[in-house]
């Protein structure tokens, strides 16, 4: 099968997931007890002042017309009014996202850096007391509840030992680093600031820590499955018997092979990270997409919550894609295979 | 010598196929499973302290004593007191039956449900299946909190409607398994001659297909019970499920959250609760999957 012909199935599936995620929403969002438009209008608001805003919205409209606009409008970008922020959805999100993606980034490199020894150590030394622990490790990663940690670490790291901040993305007293990119810390480092920068860095480890700790253990996990794979085969013994050593066959040989397949565990990571901040934010006051739905979720503004949902579908399935097709370019065998 | 459901052994059970469960095997290889009884172990000790203790134990979960507002853990209190005097040790044993029957329902009800409609999907084959599963991989391809979160929003927050919504979002895993089982059933000898004499499809769901995929689904549920748990504690956590004055482990901890630099057993013992419940179904289900399925044991 040739790339272009996974390709074209892939974006295809993206669409149905697309069309699929906007009905589900859509759905979800008629399935609200109580009127929108009343809810907008306020509780005082005349009932003709209430019949205004429903023929504004459209809500007086059949169902599959105000589909319709809903899939014209998400189309050109346009994801409704926050009933919260009196702001379009679409610039909500736009403003809090660099915030949520730099979390998710330094989580993802955090569980990677952690996981890949770990789980290189884990397969080398199987069933060694090393093994056991990371094992044992994994399995409290995925038992542990993320905002539960949060206020621990930040019982530790906040309350006891006063090492970090609390919470935000940066100090409220150093005048952040004007705006680039969105992103402090990438701003920070253009702009130069030295004194912004370490306070970024020192707000972004608690809330990174917490959000990458259960996935160390996935990630770890993931590679010693297919370390163990590659260390069983015939390459990797035909290595040892030729005289190098057990360290450099591990590592220049085996563990790029290993890393291959471990792409895909990092794509599906990509997208437990993005939601999992949803609950870290909250413990860290974060200024990401995350403390917006959830206070989205406390006002009921389903516009925002139901933006929020498709959009960040949407991003998963684009990086799965895009992991996808990585890994067909580093594995030249899946295109015979197809 | 008989095996265990009373027949010969040696003779060959014919209604035992590749998924069915053989508790004899099953009680046997638990042995050689060391962390999967340590799971068993922990769940068994979870549910004794949750079902059995509070019973006999002499303190109401809800009872109000503004004199031991916010008291550290001490040998009247274990695990200390909440805002308004009430003790956690109770709360957390109370609460553990609303978060260990939450993960119960939402498993039972999404794996019921799901491989019903994996199964039956599976068996009629053709543009049904095809439809249905087409359905089920947009649900999988959405990250499920935020899935959950929207759903619980639209539905209100409450106790019931996080249960539903998790429930709801979790079917798609089972109905995804339990098709992949039945079209492998599908073909057997045995379900075609059900068919030659016009079983049902529900009939071949339930007597030919059923029995053969209950293991690998059963070791889904118990890795999902830790999971649906986990999740419900997040929406609670978030305002979307167990309301105060409830005691929910995932409430409790929210609740605590404004007190945790002072008091920190506040959230710290609900939470902990949490945490040695699902290792206990983790490490169960793990356990389970490397002796129902020894493939997978060469590669987790």
């Amino acid at each position: 099968m040739s790339f272009l012909t996974i390709l074209r199935r892939r974006l295809g599936f993206l669409i149905l997931v697309v069309i699929g995620v906007s009905l589900i929403t859509f759905a979800i969002s008629h399935m609200i007890p109580g009127d929108p438009a009343r809810l907008i209008a306020g509780d005082r608001a005349s009932d003709a002042a209430v019949a205004a805003i429903r023929q504004k919205l459209g809500l007086d409209r059949p169902l599959y017309v105000q589909y319709g606009l809903y899939i014209a409008g998400f189309v050109q970008g346009d994801l409704g009014t926050s009933i919260r922020t009196g702001r379009p959805v679409a610039e909500d999100i736009i403003a809090f996202f660099p915030a949520t993606l730099e979390l998710v980034i330094a989580a993802l490199m955090l569980s990677v850096l952690l996981g890949v020894p770990l789980g290189v150590a884990s397969a080398v030394w199987r069933d060694r007391p090393i093994d056991h622990a990371v094992r044992s490790f994994a399995v409290i990663g995925i038992s542990t509840p993320a905002f539960w940690l949060g206020l621990i670490v930040l019982l530790l790291f906040y309350g006891r030992l006063g090492w970090l901040p609390s919470g935000g993305a940066i100090d409220p007293l150093i005048s952040p680093p004007a705006h680039y990119t969105g992103f402090d810390l990438v701003d920070a480092v253009i702009a130069g600031n030295a004194a912004a920068l370490v306070s970024v860095v020192k707000h972004l480890i608690l809330p990174a820590a917490t959000l990458g700790f259960v996935h160390v253990g996935i990630v770890a996990r993931q590679i010693r499955s297919a370390m163990l794979d590659q260390l069983g085969e015939d390459y990797v013994r035909t290595a040892r018997a030729g005289g190098l050593s057990r360290s450099r066959v591990v590592l220049r040989h085996a563990l790029p092979n290993a890393m291959i397949p471990s792409v895909t565990v990092l794509g599906l990571a990509f997208g437990d990270l993005l939601y999992g901040a949803v609950l870290t934010e909250t413990v860290f006051a974060w200024p990401g997409m995350g403390n917006y739905v959830v206070a989205s979720i406390q006002a009921l503004d389903f516009p925002a919550v139901m933006g929020f949902t498709v959009v960040v579908s949407f991003a998963y399935v684009l990086v799965n894609l895009l992991v996808d097709l990585a890994y067909i370019v580093l594995d030249p065998r899946i295109k015979e295979i197809g | 010598m008989t095996g265990l459901s009373g027949v010969p052994e040696g003779v060959p059970q014919i209604r035992r196929g590749i998924g069915a469960i053989d508790w004899h095997r099953l009680t046997w290889q638990m042995r050689r499973s060391p962390l999967a009884v340590v799971g068993l172990v922990i769940i068994i000790l979870v549910l004794i302290a949750i079902v059995v203790v509070p019973a006999w134990l002499p303190i109401d979960p809800n009872r109000i004593n503004l004199r031991a507002r916010l008291a550290g853990p001490s040998w009247v209190h274990w695990f200390g007191t909440d805002e308004v005097g009430r003790d956690i040790l109770a709360r957390v044993l109370h609460g553990g039956r609303i978060s260990v029957g939450v993960g119960v329902f939402v498993v039972v009800v999404s794996a019921s449900l799901g491989t019903m409609i994996g199964g039956l999907s599976g068996i009629l084959g053709g543009w049904l299946d095809t439809l249905v599963m087409r359905l089920m991989d947009v649900v999988l391809a959405v990250p499920s909190l935020v899935l959950t979160m929207a759903l619980a929003a639209a539905l209100g927050p409450s106790l019931w409607n996080a249960m539903l919504a998790i429930a709801l979002v979790r079917i798609p895993v089972y109905v995804r398994l339990a098709r992949g089982q039945t079209l492998v059933i599908r073909e057997a000898d045995y379900v075609k001659a059900a068919r030659v004499f016009r079983a049902t499809p529900l009939q071949i769901l339930r007597w030919h297909v059923a029995p053969n995929i209950l293991s690998p689904i059963l070791v889904q549920a118990t890795l999902d019970l830790g999971a649906a748990m986990l999740m419900a504690a997040a929406l609670s956590f978030i305002g979307l499920g167990a309301q105060p004055p409830a005691a929910e482990w995932g409430a409790m901890i929210a609740a605590g959250r404004n007190y945790i630099l002072d008091q920190w057993w506040y959230s710290a013992f609900p939470g902990g609760a949490i945490l040695l419940t699902a290792v206990g179904f983790n490490l169960l289900g793990d356990g389970l999957r490397d002796i129902i399925d020894p493939r997978q044991k060469a590669r987790s």
